[in-house]
């Protein structure tokens, strides 16, 4: 037990002498998943509405599909997404792979299937004949969605973390696509690999409580806002 | 004087809604069967009817929440079909429950403005006016979800008058309240459309509400409509037997004519043949049903029955056993067994003071009497 201990006093001297690596890596690991949670709540979220406003014939198979992809291997995400962006892949001309963009692309797969998926369950859950009232109030199809999404922002929030929380932790996916690149790529869950199959346990630690933080204090932003309307 | 804002368009058909030969089916069964129907403009129509008669997808349809199979809706003379985001934008609903937006009363009204295009600026204006119209102008800040179920449908008929629609369309709104907050709400409600003259559909299942707000009466059974026009007329003299049963006939008797002369016809109720009752009517079909309401029909003890012989309008007289008395509301329906072999039932409502006057317990023996102009004749082919 030792090691734990020592792997919480090395993460809090890296924090009080402020490791100009860490931080890069901690910035550069919210930067990507934040920019992969915002894209998978862009297209998500009306995604997400209408499987659950539309009834068409291939609805069932999508939605399928949606919670299949919730419980995804990121490291399988991480394979499909690298095929394709490999030298010799389909999209190879575009010289993404192990840059933050590719990393970006695959937390991505991994983020939108649980954003639509928490979308599309919080837009059901709403009352029908609410949407009823809206279209009769003289919504067009944009201002309905607005409201909707304005109506069910608690579960949308929740869409939010669980997007995030996936994205943030996930090591296999950011590994292939990005390659650990220090400097480029290297993310707190991929330095915290390296760092322990280097024997740094210690800084393996270290590094992991940081994720936990990490993750912690945005969840508690959301969860503060989240609140706060549900307050108001 | 209308309010600002109702001005209605002119129209030389006087009709503001029109609907033809309108069909809707759900589950591959016909639910509704419109085959003309014109609303007046201004006029406050009031679709009354069972559960299940049709009423609510009626209204949807004017809302163009369903798509009809076929037939046209026409909203001074176009389609409302044609555009109906712009159709719907002339017109306001408000449903049985009370549908806020989670976020604060006034909010909830000027985001309705807003989606109709209503400058900025005048929201806030408009939004406290019919918030006060409707005397919640002091639960502005508050949340919806803080008010009660009478509050909140106030909040929800002002977000629709502060649209100032052409056409207010409402899905039984006070079902849902209770009594005293119902009425309450009903006196405001009437008072507010007498000022705005806006073109009104209000669906309900109840038949005070249809007499207390509608200037025309249409009554939707079974999908189809079986009757439409004033109160007075639906309500005194209902089309079929159907209508009669709904709008509170309770009293429908099949007769066939005996003779007929200057203006007054003798039937025989067929469920007994030595009763022989008067009628005036415009239209004597030889095989009929005699429609009286339980207020038409008053009660004399038997001890009384030299009554019959004394002058009086009321010309019809039965012979009748008492078999039950229920408290409804202000009122005793009494249920009686009339005819000489007591095939008929009758049902008869009496004040309490009249009750207690009359003395009369079960099987007690009395007398049944209306008058010739009480009785509703309904062909019977």
């Amino acid at each position: 037990m030792e090691f734990l201990w020592n792997g919480l006093e090395e993460a809090f001297n890296l924090w009080i002498h402020g490791d100009a690596e860490i931080i890069e890596i901690t910035l550069r690991t919210l930067a990507i998943s934040a920019a992969a949670t915002a894209v998978a709540l862009l297209i998500g979220v009306p995604a997400g509405a209408v499987l659950a406003l539309k009834r068409f014939r291939s609805r069932r198979f999508i939605v399928a599909l949606v919670n299949t992809g919730m419980g995804m291997p990121p490291v399988v995400v991480g394979l499909v997404v690298a095929i394709f962006l490999w030298r010799s892949g389909p999209l190879g001309s575009l010289n993404l792979i192990f840059t933050p963009t590719a990393m970006v692309i695959a937390q991505f797969v991994i983020a939108v299937p649980l954003v639509v998926g928490f979308s599309m369950a919080s837009i059901q859950s709403l009352n029908p004949r609410l949407l009823d009232q809206i279209v009769a109030l003289g919504a067009n199809r944009l201002q309905l969605l607005w409201l909707l999404v304005r109506e069910a922002r608690l579960g949308l929030l929740a869409a939010l973390m669980a997007g995030f929380g996936a994205v943030i932790s996930e090591v296999g996916a950011s590994m292939m696509v990005g390659g650990n690149i220090a400097g480029e790529t290297r993310v707190l869950t991929t330095a915290t690999v390296l760092e322990t199959s280097r024997g740094n346990i210690e800084i393996g630690i270290a590094l992991g409580v940081m994720l936990l933080v990490l993750a912690y204090v945005v969840n508690l932003v959301v969860t503060g806002v989240q609140q706060q309307r549900r307050a108001t | 004087m209308p309010l600002s804002g109702f001005v209605p368009e002119p129209s030389p058909s006087g009709a503001k809604i029109r609907l033809r030969d309108l069909r809707l089916s759900r589950g591959g069964r016909q639910v509704l069967h419109v085959e003309d129907l014109s609303l007046r403009r201004g006029d406050v129509t009031v679709v009354i009817g069972p559960n299940g008669s049709g009423k609510s997808t009626l209204l949807a349809a004017l809302q163009l929440l369903v798509a009809p199979d076929s037939g046209e809706l026409l909203l001074d003379g176009r389609s409302m079909r044609a555009d109906p985001l712009a159709t719907r934008r002339r017109m306001a609903s408000v449903f049985q429950e009370a549908l806020l937006l989670s976020t604060g009363v006034r909010k909830n009204v000027e985001t309705a403005l807003g989606l109709h295009k209503v400058p900025r600026n005048e929201r806030r204006d408009r939004a406290e006016r019919w918030l006060d119209r409707f005397g919640i102008v002091d639960l502005a800040d508050r949340h919806a979800r803080e008010l009660s179920g009478g509050e909140a449908q106030r909040v929800s008929l002002a977000r629709a008058f502060a649209l100032e629609p052409e056409v207010l369309l409402l899905d039984e709104p006070f079902s849902a309240l209770d009594a005293p907050t119902r009425e309450a709400l009903i006196d405001d409600f009437a008072q507010i459309l007498g000022e705005t003259e806006v073109t009104t559909v209000l669906v309900t299942h109840d038949r005070d509400e249809a007499l207390r707000l509608a200037d025309t009466v249409a009554v939707l059974i079974d999908g189809e409509l079986r009757q439409i026009g004033p109160p007075a007329e639906v309500f005194g003299a209902p089309a079929d037997e159907a209508v009669a049963a709904f709008v509170g006939v309770e009293n429908v008797w099949p007769v066939t004519l005996l003779r007929a002369d200057r203006g007054v016809a003798t039937y025989r109720l067929d469920a007994c043949s030595a009763c022989e009752l008067d009628v005036a009517a415009a239209q004597l079909p030889r095989h009929a049903l005699f429609a009286i309401r339980p207020e038409e029909i008053t009660i004399a003890a038997i001890a009384e029955a030299g009554a019959q012989d004394q002058p009086t309008s009321a010309r019809n007289h039965l012979p009748a056993v008492v078999r039950g008395v229920q408290a409804a509301g202000p009122v005793v329906r009494v249920q009686l067994s009339a005819g000489s072999n007591g095939d008929i039932p009758v049902v008869v409502t009496l004040t309490r003071p009249s009750l207690e006057d009359l003395a009369i317990d079960i099987a007690s023996r009395v007398t049944i009497t209306f008058k010739a102009t009480a009785a509703h004749v309904i062909d019977h082919g």
